[in-house]
């Protein structure tokens, strides 16, 4: 077998692995954290029993439940309703979203002689370039392995016409229903994805300018060695953000399967693993949209001043501190950091769809076509000047960016640094439990006058 | 070469592809069938319903996705002068801008008419 496809195997067993267990525990934390936020218990039921001893794993084990529940549920479909349209839309709901992970690099570049030379002896370190070219030993005949499924030209296009794939799975599947509410719902979903989709293009062109590539992995190569992309493009990020939530129709832009108006929209009529493919489908949307995110405008697998040839602390000219690393060493630092930074940026956009209320329909589109599309064209009309005027200065005037770019990357050092620290000491700090916190309803009770009666009041 | 590059995504297509027909086939094989009189009435809340197909629907929806065609083409025409942005230099940005103008005048004129209010 030849060798490009020997080396894809591994790959996409990490990148569907990645997207099909993150995509179920997210459906987990989606709901233990909501009954955090709501102050409920959450999911505790699903448990597995031997003998005396009970596993529950604070409902972790409710997706596998759910999971299996789904397939011996009944696959309902009504009468009415055009049977091939009504099955091929949850098929072609799944479909794009694993192709979507073919183009995101989820590490640097493997030197396969490099690695060698580090295993045969690990003291040794590698002669490595940091400029991300590997030195070709013509005896071994191994070439470069990118992480990334397939290097394309035209990355970020290939992400965006995968994802445009989402809307005919909506579209067909609420015109195929023969339900008012899922009609509806389509018309809703098919309106608001294309109208999001356009500034979705239009927003990252301005990071596009600045990097001068499609391909995602030298949109990261770019922001290791100057600045992450959310520090020189932060009007695009959030506008890119805001939109790629959008698509993938959570709240607060979840009008298509608006509970309170549409049942549940587009997918109203469907039942057992056909409704679970389209909620696993939405699930999985949010890891490629984090994916997205961190490679465009979080670093990908950048790690501040962690070079190919080991840690460099430098500002500008100024050399603070330098510490060589073996290949492996890096090349797994950087693809934790970045499934660590996808992991984070998920929580995010579950932790938002619980702070947030619902937009209604008129402000949904008036926020894109209104706000979001004027802004970021003019955003592109910015970074043009700015960047042809950066151009033409004279040679300090880089020198100085290429310190504040520096400083950006001590900047998230640091602020990493504060972040996990904090949350390691608020873990391990011993808590009072407060019944205030615990039970506002508890608060109610004893405000008449009576003690409280049941748990959820304690 | 093109083999090379193209050979990995197509086995991804073909695991994805696989992985969807595998849920789909489960769930249609394992699952009961027992239907219903009841079962068979569109979902619309309890209320009787005589289908989707007489619904009549917003003209709005129409108009946004005519609004999407334009600047969605726009798009594709700015993604190739965005590569290539630094060597065009002034004379790129200036006509990029001049093209993004006429747009633009397009979203003024469609706002002033009306097309992206959704209260009426």
């Amino acid at each position: 077998m030849p060798n490009y496809i020997l080396y894809a195997i591994p790959k996409i067993l990490i990148m569907v692995g990645f997207l099909f267990n993150v995509g179920g525990i997210l459906t987990w934390v989606d709901r233990r954290q909501s009954a955090m936020i709501q102050d409920r218990v959450g999911p505790n039921r699903a448990v597995i029993k031997i003998g005396k001893f009970e596993l529950r794993l604070w409902g972790l084990l409710h997706p596998a439940a759910d999971g299996v529940k789904f397939f011996f549920k009944e696959d309902f479909m009504p009468p009415k309703a055009d049977k091939l349209l009504f099955s091929l839309a949850p098929i072609l709901a799944m479909i794009p979203v694993l192709c979507l992970v073919a183009v995101i690099p989820f590490g640097d570049t493997v030197c396969p002689d490099a690695l060698i030379q580090t295993v045969g002896n690990v003291t040794q370190l590698p002669n490595i370039a940091r400029s991300g070219l590997c030195t070709f030993d013509p005896r071994t005949g191994l070439q470069p392995i990118d992480l990334q499924i397939v290097s394309l030209d035209i990355g970020l296009l290939f992400v965006f016409a995968m994802a445009g794939q989402g809307i005919v799975s909506a579209a067909i599947s609420g015109w195929s229903s023969d339900n008012k509410f899922s009609l509806m719902g389509a018309l809703r979903a098919s309106s608001q994805m294309v109208s999001y989709e356009v500034t979705l293009g239009l927003s990252v062109v301005g990071a596009l300018m600045i990097y001068g590539t499609l391909r995602l992995g030298d949109m990261v190569r770019w922001q290791s060695e100057h600045a992450w992309g959310i520090f020189v493009q932060p009007v695009a990020f959030f506008i890119f953000f805001a939109a790629l939530v959008a698509e993938s129709k959570r709240i607060p832009f979840d009008l298509p399967e608006a509970e309170s108006e549409l049942v549940s929209g587009y997918f109203t009529e469907y039942s057992g693993m056909k409704f679970g493919m389209f909620y696993f489908a939405e699930y999985m949307e949010i890891v490629t949209s984090s994916m997205l995110v961190v490679t465009v405008f979080l670093g990908g697998w950048g790690l501040p001043f962690v070079h190919r040839d080991g840690i460099t602390i430098a500002f500008g000219e100024g050399m603070l501190a330098q510490l060589p690393l073996p290949h492996l060493v890096v090349t797994v630092f950087g693809v934790l950091a970045f499934f660590i930074k996808t992991l984070t940026l998920c929580w995010i956009q579950t932790f938002v769809r619980w702070s947030l209320p619902r937009f209604r329909y008129d402000q949904l589109m008036g926020l894109c076509w209104k706000v979001l599309l004027p802004v970021s064209l003019a955003n592109i009309f910015v970074t043009g000047v700015v960047w042809l005027l950066l151009d033409m200065a004279p040679p300090f005037v880089g020198n100085m960016l290429q310190l504040v770019g520096d400083a950006t990357q001590g900047f998230v050092a640091v602020l990493v640094t504060f972040l996990v620290g904090s949350a390691v000491f608020g873990l391990f700090r011993s808590r009072t439990k407060d019944p205030r916190i615990i039970g506002a309803s508890a608060e109610l009770v004893r405000s008449a006058g009576k003690s409280p009666q049941s748990p959820m009041q304690a | 070469m093109h083999v090379q590059t193209y050979a990995p995504m197509f086995m991804l297509f073909v695991a994805a592809t696989a992985i969807a027909t595998l849920f789909f086939t489960l769930a249609t094989v394992l699952g009961p069938s027992k239907p219903s009189a009841e079962k068979s009435l569109p979902f619309e809340c309890g209320s009787d319903s005589d289908g989707a197909q007489h619904v009549r629907l917003s003209v709005k929806f129409y108009l946004t996705a005519i609004l999407f065609v334009v600047f969605d083409i726009e798009s594709v025409f700015v993604y190739p002068w965005a590569i290539q942005f630094r060597s065009l230099g002034w004379m790129g940005l200036a006509s990029m801008m001049g093209f993004l103008l006429v747009i633009l005048v397009g979203l003024v004129y469609a706002w002033k008419k009306g097309a992206l209010e959704w209260e009426t």
